[in-house]
């Protein structure tokens, strides 16, 4: 006990009235990789905040020791000069400065207010270096990919001499190759006796990184334990953080499946700035009416840029190729012919393509079948409250009224509310892009069954995801994307991750 | 959802605090700005020892404020979807010139003028939105070169200098009164004027009672008694107390007939319209109005057609005010209905704002330059002191809002 580097005490945090944290205690060993883990809104955030000083000491309750000493932090700059470096899930880099600027952004390596770029530089290769990037420090970070950017942020953190590095759901957004390399690299941290407390959704990821975990639920600690001891498994992780055994996590289901209802053939589109270059190549697939079909494929594949070009030629340029719905040539060229032609697609980012962050719940709902709701290019306000409240109902989305904003629901919530548009358009067909990403285990329980019931309602439907237990879980069919070609088809039964992955790297080198 | 209902564990989704619907938000940013109203006309009048709400002043407070509450008007609907428009002040002298010249030298009559000069100003409106909506300029470098081009186009036209003696047809539109139709009453009052009053306050009335009698009707939830019988209370004495005054000058100005529809018309229209909807969904996430099949090129097409005709609405209000045209009119229109607009309680990143908002921001730009004048205070002290309240106005919104950790 002796050697622990930061213990945090009943902890509390309030806001307005509302408790995010309810006494929430940590302790954290010297050297150790400490996972927390918990549903979205279980206050692992909130916590990390307390901890660099986003909420400055005062504004919450309990204690926090730093190598020994009490700390009381007032910004971040205050936590950051312990050496408590907190990377977020969203990056914050500068997009048009180098890595080494960005690197150095805010510490710069300068005398009397003028930047010494060799020593900048240099330094920064040795940071690059021991951070495995092997980039140019002079390259803009613009020009890489999510996984570098991150490692970009590593070599910042490196840069303050770190000694706590907290990550914020590092590999949320990375594949799995760049997931791996960013695991090895937190391994070597440790190694050079760097603390790194992980937030992560990925038990396996943890199974595999973390010494400790502790687990929070509705802003409390439910249990921290050692990773090594013999019950330390995934179940009792999950168990921990929904408050009951979860036996299955996907609802039964039996699946009635029709005739073919849904048909892309030889589907070909450019990427929108380099037009040279095939991102969807001859892409041919088929779904039929109660089945639900995955696309799995790695990032960057080209399974959102498939979906995305379909529906409406949102993304790409000279896009070729023909779609069928019960074996009639439909038009997709644009969002709105696409709707009406019963196509609906859930995009990826909820937050940046999926909703109206500062729009109420009946505002979302209507957004793509306004015009269901209006006569004479009157909207009936009345209406539209009760179809949103209907859904309210239907898809268990947890908010007092359909008024409420839907920048301040949950996860899961904010879901519920783009699947009840999407439903509201009246689909055939349903193409939902990672519809679970970043939600918790219980909301996803909740979102299989929606997914379900589509289904069982003769609906078509398409899931993309990146999760493949969950493509695996759900799907009746799955292709296989690599490349921006589809490199293979699996049934229900044949589908493992081993043979899904095989086909996802098919073609490459 | 039968097996979600029963075996789906129970989501402990975070604390979901229960927080204001927007509706009501909004409505009570805007009781804060009425606040805001108020008080700043108490002030005056108490400043100005009752000068400020003599008949004469609200009538002229109300004719001279009319253009700015009209560019509001459209510049709310331009700032909701996320853009600007800094070319209205130049449109509106343009305007004015060509429907000047189109009754003196090409002998229009006052009605075709008027007629012509709204389709110029769509035709303009037309042009910066095809540049924006089409070609995808940002709005502010559009409306910035329109902002020189109308100008430089207004001074061609009117290479003569100032064009004057326009029909009194023409002129009554910003200067005029609605005709003593029903005569006098209760001490030389215009009995018109105290009958649209009382017109007014009943339509609100019932409109109210309407409202709440269909809400009650669909079981969705609706405002306290109290609180509705109070703020209509307020209204109806707030119309009364304006009809009373106004009827003792010379009677209800045109242009409040003008105003008062527009403020219906625009409330509805993005209140309660598809159109509107889009407008505030696209301000709220471009992307997300989208991919959910809104075409928001042709949307942003027409919102810049729509604060044409109303800039040119504008124009033949001010240049009918003025009785002439020139080179000048309207300079820096812009920003007082722009600063309206965000007194009004519109964001900055858009998706948030209010006509009736903007108006009641316009009022406060208009009481104050009033009370200023009559206490004649330096014309250039003035333009300080609204620059004072319009960043103020805002500041107190966004503390506000941050308080209410938003």
């Amino acid at each position: 006990m002796s050697n622990a580097i930061l213990w945090m005490r009943d902890i509390t945090k309030d806001f307005n009235g509302v408790k995010a944290l309810d006494g929430v205690s940590i302790v954290v060993e010297r050297g150790e990789v400490h996972a927390i883990c918990g549903e979205n809104g279980a206050g692992k955030s909130t916590l990390m905040k307390v901890l660099s000083g986003v909420y400055p000491h005062g504004s919450y309750g309990g204690s926090i020791e730093f190598e020994g000493h009490p700390t009381a932090y007032k910004t971040i700059n205050d936590s950051e000069h312990d050496g408590i470096v907190i990377i977020h899930q969203e990056l914050a880099l500068s997009p048009y400065l180098s890595i080494a600027e960005n690197i150095f952004l805010g510490n710069e390596n300068a005398s009397r207010g003028i930047i010494d770029w060799n020593k900048t530089n240099r330094e920064a290769a040795v940071l690059l270096a021991r951070v495995g990037l092997n980039e140019n420090p002079a390259t803009p970070v613009l020009e890489l990919g999510v996984g570098k950017q991150q490692l970009v942020e590593i070599a910042k953190a490196l840069s303050k001499r770190v000694k706590l590095l907290i990550l914020d759901e590092p590999t949320a957004a990375l594949n799995d190759d760049d997931s791996e390399h960013l695991l090895t690299l937190i391994n070597h941290l440790r190694e050079q006796g760097i603390t790194c407390i992980i937030i992560s959704h990925k038990l396996k990821e943890i199974r595999k990184i973390a010494d400790t975990v502790t687990i929070i639920r509705d802003g409390k600690t439910i249990e921290s334990f050692s990773m090594k001891e013999a019950d330390a498994t995934e179940a009792r992780i999950i168990r921990s953080m929904v408050g009951r055994p979860l036996d299955n996590q996907f609802p039964p289901r039996t699946p009635d499946i029709g005739e073919e209802y849904f048909r892309v053939e030889n589907w070909t589109a450019y990427h929108p700035v380099d037009t040279e270059r095939k991102v969807v190549d001859d892409a041919s697939f088929t779904v039929r009416a109660g089945e639900i079909v995955g696309f799995a494929g790695l990032m960057g594949a080209g399974r959102t840029e498939l979906a995305m070009s379909i529906f409406g030629r949102s993304y790409g340029t000279n896009i070729s190729g023909k779609v069928y719905k019960a074996g009639k040539e439909i038009q997709t060229r644009t969002v709105s012919e696409a709707i009406q032609n019963g196509l609906a697609y859930a995009t990826e980012d909820r937050k940046k393509f999926g909703l109206n962050l500062i729009g109420d719940i009946s505002e979302n709902i209507s957004a793509a079948a306004l015009q269901k709701l209006a006569k004479g290019g009157v909207v009936d306000r009345n209406q539209e409250n009760k179809v949103a409240d209907g859904y309210r109902a239907s898809m268990n989305i947890k908010a007092p009224s359909v008024s409420s904003i839907v920048g301040k629901l949950s996860g899961g919530n904010q879901q519920k509310v783009v699947l009840s548009k999407w439903m509201f358009t009246g689909p055939d067909v349903l193409i939902l892009d990672e519809p679970t990403r970043g939600i918790d285990v219980g909301a996803k329980y909740e979102i299989y069954g929606i997914i379900n019931q589509l289904a069982a309602e003769g609906k078509a439907v398409i899931v993309i995801s990146s999760e493949l237990p969950e493509l695996i879980g759900l799907s009746d069919r799955i292709y296989t994307i690599s490349e921006g070609r589809i490199t293979g088809e699996v049934v229900r039964e044949d589908a493992t991750q081993e043979t899904l992955m095989h086909y996802m790297t098919a073609g490459r080198d | 959802m039968t097996n979600t209902a029963t075996e789906a564990p129970t989501e402990p989704s975070g604390p979901a605090p229960v927080k204001s619907p927007r509706r009501m938000r909004v409505d009570l940013r805007q009781y804060g700005i009425l606040a805001a109203l108020a008080i700043i006309i108490l002030l005056f009048e108490v400043l100005t020892n009752g000068r400020l709400l003599m008949p004469g002043n609200i009538n002229n407070l109300i004719q001279q404020n009319s253009y700015v509450l009209i560019l509001a008007i459209g510049m709310v609907i331009v700032i909701i979807a996320g853009h600007i428009d800094l070319s209205v002040g130049s449109v509106v002298a343009l305007v004015g010139a060509v429907a000047a010249l189109a009754m003196n030298s090409w002998g229009l009559p006052w009605w075709a003028a008027v007629l012509l000069a709204l389709v110029v100003g769509a035709v303009i409106g037309a042009w910066q939105g095809f540049w924006v909506a089409f070609v995808g300029i940002p709005a502010f470098i559009v409306t910035l070169a329109g902002m020189l081009i109308f100008r430089g186009l207004t001074l061609v036209l009117l290479t003569g200098g100032t064009i004057s003696g326009l029909p009194d047809e023409f002129t009554a539109i910003g200067a005029g009164w609605l005709p003593p139709l029903l005569g006098e009453a209760l001490d030389g009052r215009d009995t018109l004027t105290l009958l649209l009053g009382v017109l007014a306050s009943v339509a609100f009335i019932v409109q109210q009672v309407r409202t709440r009698a269909t809400l009650r009707k669909l079981e969705l939830p609706r405002e306290p008694a109290v609180s509705a019988i109070v703020k209509s209370a307020i209204l109806v004495i707030a119309v009364m107390a304006l009809a009373w005054q106004l009827s003792a000058y010379s009677g209800t100005p045109i242009i409040l007939i003008i105003l008062a529809v527009l403020i219906l018309l625009y409330t509805f229209v993005l209140n309660r319209t598809v159109f509107g909807r889009h407008v505030y969904a696209m301000g709220g996430n471009l992307f997300a109005a989208q991919m959910s099949g809104v075409k928001t090129q042709w949307v942003n097409f027409f919102i810049f057609v729509n604060m044409g005709v109303l800039a040119a609405l504008a124009g033949v209000v001010a240049t009918a005010r003025a009785g002439s045209a020139v080179a000048s009119a309207g300079q820096s229109y812009e920003l007082d209905a722009i600063a309206a607009v965000f007194i009004g309680g519109a964001a900055v990143q858009g998706g948030v704002g209010t006509v009736v908002g903007a108006v009641i921001g316009g009022l406060v730009m208009g009481v104050l330059n009033m009370g200023l004048s009559i206490l004649s205070v330096d014309a250039a002290w003035q333009q300080a002191i609204k620059g004072m309240v319009l960043l103020l106005a805002v500041a107190f919104d966004i503390i506000n809002k941050r308080r209410s950790g938003r």
